[in-house]
């Protein structure tokens, strides 16, 4: 008796809450740590790029525009689906090289931050805001608000460090366009799975998968993207980028190493915040 | 809108005078009084300070407003009032004499050929609270014996109870009692409390055909302010504009020193504008401010600074 | 007659300008090997000669912040730095009168200003983050926060003395030593803030003042031995100085130019919007980078407002800066002068209405007048660049999306302003407005404990308040 045949799964990007191919057409080989043909992924291209950011701008302002307690329900409903596909991310972590309680563990990891990130929505502004005691008869008050959009260039750690980058952007109003990690782009892919049914609008996040050098210059430049963080670039392509980057004064969050482990404090998420400070005179 | 230069003769419904005072723009007060401390930083020196005083003298409507005014008080005060400096002719008359209206008479007879006008408070100054006929009687009382000019109270209790309507109705009352008679609104603004109450309340008045209209009684706290006197300018000027009619203004209470009478003059140049700078259409009610000006007059032109002692204290 | 306000000028007998100036390096003044003229832009009067530092002047005042930072100012507790900052703060408010005039001088602002916006503004600016010194584990930077090292700074003409607070203070309060590069047209206050250093016993290299123009400005920003770089000035600068951290640890906040829209309903408290419009403008001959330069205006209300705007305009005395009557003063240098004329009469070739009140400017120094434009299209070059002078492009709207668009069609977001009697309306377009200050029925303040800086191309990070302090610490 033969085994039944699997049957397959075509990887391709998520741009606008749709799964396009690339618009190139061209494709990118996967394989698994022993050498086995796991997908031809899409391969996504300058206007790939392009695409993705007009999505990012559309979904932008309606993304912040709603409550941080909706944002936080989103969030958290993602932590939801990700837990019923754990198996799924699991055996996925496993074909990039992961032994079965490291790609567990990550997996954990990677839910309980958007958990923790969910928390995150409607109080870092009692966190980041104030009201300013200023000399006159004014109130004056300071809110965060988000950047825009943002471009993301996801570190090698497929999952949890994927997750630890996408959460803290928008969790606050941003949107953001993802470069995944170039070895191991496939949880990338299924992780849009998840976020394309736990109720997040399409465009708020936009993943592509590639080649980070061909890709992250583009995003980098774009003048409609507000901010770039460059968490998975190498050295001479983040300093390429900060200074594409600089043309438009986008925000720039340099790659850094770290344990995506750790606590991840609030850092990256007041990096792509704005301080708003209003005035309003006190009188009757 | 209405048509404002209906508003006096015809009558209008209670409804469309609120309205129009409600869609006045409103007054921020801490803008207002921002504008009001800034223009008080001018520096005003030499041949300027020279000019405002002798124009701030020829402003002074010469007060006083007590239980225990005299005959013999208010004669004092006349004769102040023609010769202000009797050591210096070069020094102008003030504009009038202000007196309740008992004393009218008095007044009249002592500055009789002075040039100096007899101001008299009345419609129950300074509460406002009496009947409309004992207004009117107050009001025939002071023409009768001799004022030139009447310094009304509105009925502020009608006015902060929305009752626009009363408010105007007394007092085109008492202008019509008046006739040629100018007529000083007095709104007490002290007890207006807000800006735009102010703003609306000076519409009110000239709408009703005030001659000027005047901050306060002297017997509420705060009297005469800079920025209630800057929203009144701002309504006087408004209402020139779209009505050519001009109006006066009278700041009055607490304004003691030169340097206070100086402000009211550059707040008069910069927001209502020069042609407001004369005693026709600007006056300060006060009566401690003139010895303040003469000795500060003097010092100009001695270049020595002088002492109480040498200016007379009616 | 008519009441003419005579002459009232501010005594000079108080500053005591020096011929020459040396750098300000290690707590020393030390020579340079060239210098540069700075005049008095309202008499073209040359005033000083001061010194132009040099790559290697720049070199040995990083290493004298380097070593300051290391041996005294950097392991010092919070408590004694606050100590040397109020001092600071002290000496500033005792010595204001002097430096007002000398930043009237070497500026060109209105000593009304100087003396009554400038110096308080400074003074406060040292006082609030003197006390932030030793409560730095308390403002939400971790338990432990550390100082960054050495900060390289460049400031500009247009505050001299107060654009130097906002950089010293919060830089010192946090325990970092400092390299600041005053604007080559207006070095003498922040040479006076030298002495004052010097008055207040502040160890040697903790401030360093290195004056120069552009090329001074690159090697301190591109000097290898800073940690950090606080910029204040044009969104040009701003990209070039980006472009060079790029690939550095340096860390870097931005403070760059604005095209403010300053939004006029039809319900407005209409004479404060007029003081808030000519406060927005004129406030510094309109050398603010937060300037209101475009005034929004709602079509039913446009014709009423731009008749008040006018006759107030017309009340404004442009002249001698040290007259305490003076309102709007002389034009900073004759290069932004002419990039002024330039502007404006692109405003005219392209069809908007120039108006300005008659006023009678002085022969010498460079003076331009207040001057609003009307008939301004959005595309119109007046309506997208900054001018950085006392020139006023008004537009009109007619609803409130309609007033948020165009506002936000800019690729700056530095400040804007709101004037309307309706509460909710004000925080429906405060929070839509793509702008880090949002001034509602006032404009242009400024307070040390509230954060000022931009979104968009206006630049990145926080000067003021709690926010002020993460630009300097790690």
């Amino acid at each position: 008796m033969s085994e039944r045949l699997s049957v397959r799964k075509t990887y391709k990007l998520f741009i606008g809450g749709a799964f396009p191919r690339s618009e190139s057409g061209r494709t990118v080989i996967v394989n698994d740590a022993k050498g086995r043909l796991l997908a031809n992924a899409a391969r996504a291209s300058r206007k790939d790029v392009r695409d993705a950011v007009v999505a990012a701008r559309k979904a932008q302002s309606g993304w912040a525009a709603r409550t941080g307690y909706n944002r936080g329900q989103i969030l958290y409903r993602i932590a939801e689906m990700l837990e019923g596909r754990r198996g799924q991310f699991v055996e996925e972590l496993r074909d990039t090289g992961l032994g079965k309680a490291a790609a567990a563990a990550e997996v954990d990891a990677a839910i309980d931050r958007w958990v923790w990130y969910a928390g995150w929505a409607d109080k870092i502004a009692q966190v980041t805001g104030s009201a300013n005691a200023v000399s006159g008869p004014f109130f004056n008050f300071s809110t965060p608000e988000p950047t825009g959009v943002v471009g993301v260039v996801a570190p090698d750690s497929p999952l949890l460090g994927l997750v630890s980058v996408i959460a803290p952007v928008i969790v606050t109003g941003n949107t953001a366009v993802v470069v995944a990690s170039e070895p191991g782009p496939l949880p990338a892919i299924t992780l849009a799975e998840v976020l394309a049914t736990s109720d997040v609008p399409g465009g708020v996040v936009n993943l592509l998968t590639g080649h980070r050098a061909e890709l992250a210059p583009w995003l980098a430049s774009h003048q409609d993207v507000n901010a770039i963080d460059l968490a998975g670039a190498p050295d001479d392509l983040a300093a390429d980028c900060a200074r594409a980057a600089a043309d438009n004064l986008k925000r720039v969050r340099r790659p850094a190493a770290g344990d995506w482990t750790a606590d991840p404090g609030t850092a990256r998420m007041t990096a792509f915040l704005e301080t708003k400070t209003v005035w309003h005179p006190v009188g009757v | 809108m209405p048509d404002l230069s209906t508003f006096a003769e015809a009558a209008i419904s209670p409804a469309e005078l609120r309205g129009f005072l409600r869609g006045l723009p409103p007054v921020d007060q801490v803008g207002a009084e921002e504008r009001a401390a800034r223009l008080a930083t001018r520096s005003i020196k030499t041949s300027a300070k020279a000019y405002a005083i002798d124009l701030a003298i020829s402003m002074v409507d010469l007060t006083t407003l007590e239980g225990a005014d005299t005959p013999g008080k208010v004669r004092a005060l006349c004769a102040k009032a023609a010769h202000p400096d009797p050591a210096d002719a070069s020094v102008p008359k003030v504009a009038a004499v202000c007196v309740y209206s008992d004393l009218v008479g008095e007044a009249a007879g002592a500055l009789k050929g002075t040039g100096v006008g007899v101001a008299s408070v009345a419609t129950a100054f300074p509460s406002g609270r009496a009947p409309l006929d004992a207004k009117l009687a107050d009001t025939r009382r002071a023409i009768d014996d001799g004022a030139s000019e009447i310094d009304m109270v509105i009925d502020r209790g009608a006015f902060l109870a929305g009752d626009y309507q009363k408010v105007y109705d007394e007092i085109v009352a008492i202008k019509a009692e008046c006739g040629d008679v100018h007529l000083k609104v007095i709104l007490e603004t002290g007890e207006l409390v807000t800006y735009d109450n102010v703003r609306r309340a000076s519409w009110l008045a000239m709408l009703a055909g005030a001659d000027f209209i005047k901050t306060s009684t002297g017997k509420v706290s705060p009297a005469a302010t800079l920025p209630v006197t800057l929203v009144m300018l701002e309504a006087v000027r408004d209402f020139r504009a779209r009505t050519g009619r001009q109006i006066g203004v009278k700041p009055a209470g607490g304004i003691r020193t030169t340097k206070d009478a100086i402000k009211y003059l550059v707040l008069v140049n910069e927001t209502a504008g020069p042609d407001w700078l004369s005693p026709d259409w600007f006056r300060l009610g006060a009566s401690s401010l003139l010895n303040d000006l003469l000795m500060q007059r003097r010092k100009l032109t001695t270049g020595v600074y002088g002492g109480p002692d040498y200016f007379t204290l009616d | 007659m008519s009441f003419e306000y005579a002459p009232a000028p501010e005594s000079r007998a108080i500053v005591d300008i020096k011929p020459s100036y040396g750098l300000f390096v290690d707590g020393e003044f030390v020579e340079a090997k060239r210098s540069f003229k700075t005049i008095n832009p309202a008499t073209e009067e040359v005033l000083a000669e001061v010194a132009e530092a040099s790559a290697d002047d720049v070199d040995r005042a990083v290493a004298a912040a380097r070593r300051a930072y290391d041996a005294v100012w950097g392991p010092m507790p919070g408590t004694e730095r606050a100590k040397y900052l109020f001092r600071i703060a002290r000496l500033i408010q005792e010595r204001s009168r002097e430096l007002a005039v000398l930043e009237s001088i070497d500026n060109g602002k209105p000593i009304r200003e100087s003396r009554d916006v400038d110096l308080p503004l400074v003074a406060a600016h040292f006082f609030y983050y003197a006390g932030w010194a030793d409560k730095l584990a308390y403002a939400g930077f971790g338990a432990d926060p550390r100082p960054l090292g050495v900060a390289g700074q460049v400031i500009p003409w247009n505050f001299p003395l107060l654009m130097l607070a906002w950089k010293i203070a919060p830089a010192l309060a946090c325990g970092n030593t400092v390299v600041l590069k005053p604007a080559e047209t207006t070095p003498l206050t922040a040479l006076a803030f030298a002495e004052i250093c010097a008055q207040a016993e502040l160890p040697p290299g903790v401030v360093n003042i290195v004056t120069g123009a552009g090329e001074t400005g690159r090697a301190l920003v591109e000097h290898p031995g800073i940690d950090k770089v606080a910029f204040t000035g044009s969104t040009e600068v701003g990209r070039q100085i980006a472009r060079s951290v790029a690939g550095t640890d340096k860390r870097l906040t931005l403070e760059l130019g604005g095209k403010a829209a300053n939004i006029v309903f039809d319900d407005a408290p209409l004479d404060q919007a007029v003081e808030g419009i000519v406060n927005g403008i004129f406030f510094n001959q309109g050398h603010v980078c937060c300037a209101g330069s475009r005034l929004l205006v709602q079509e039913s209300v446009a014709e009423e407002l731009l008749d008040r705007l006018k006759a107030r305009m017309a009340t404004l005395r442009v002249g001698d800066p040290l007259d305490k009557n003076t309102d709007v003063g002389a034009i900073n240098s004759a290069a932004q002068l002419s990039k002024i004329r330039e502007l404006s009469d692109s405003g005219e070739a392209e069809g908007a209405t120039r108006w300005a009140p008659a006023c009678e400017l002085p022969e010498r120094g460079f003076w331009f007048p207040p001057t609003v434009f009307t008939g301004v299209a959005a595309s119109h070059r007046i309506a997208r660049e900054e001018i950085f002078g006392p020139v006023l492009s008004a537009l009109t709207f007619r609803t409130p999306a309609e007033a948020i668009e165009k506002a936000n069609n800019t690729p700056y977001g530095l400040s804007a302003g709101i004037w309307t009697d309706k509460g909710s309306r004000i925080l429906w377009m405060a929070e839509r407005l793509r702008a880090g200050v949002v001034w509602a029925n006032t404009f242009n303040k400024f307070d040390p404990a509230s954060p000022f800086g931009g979104y968009k191309e206006s630049g990145f990070g926080r000067e003021g308040g709690r926010h002020g302090l993460e630009a300097y610490l790690r």
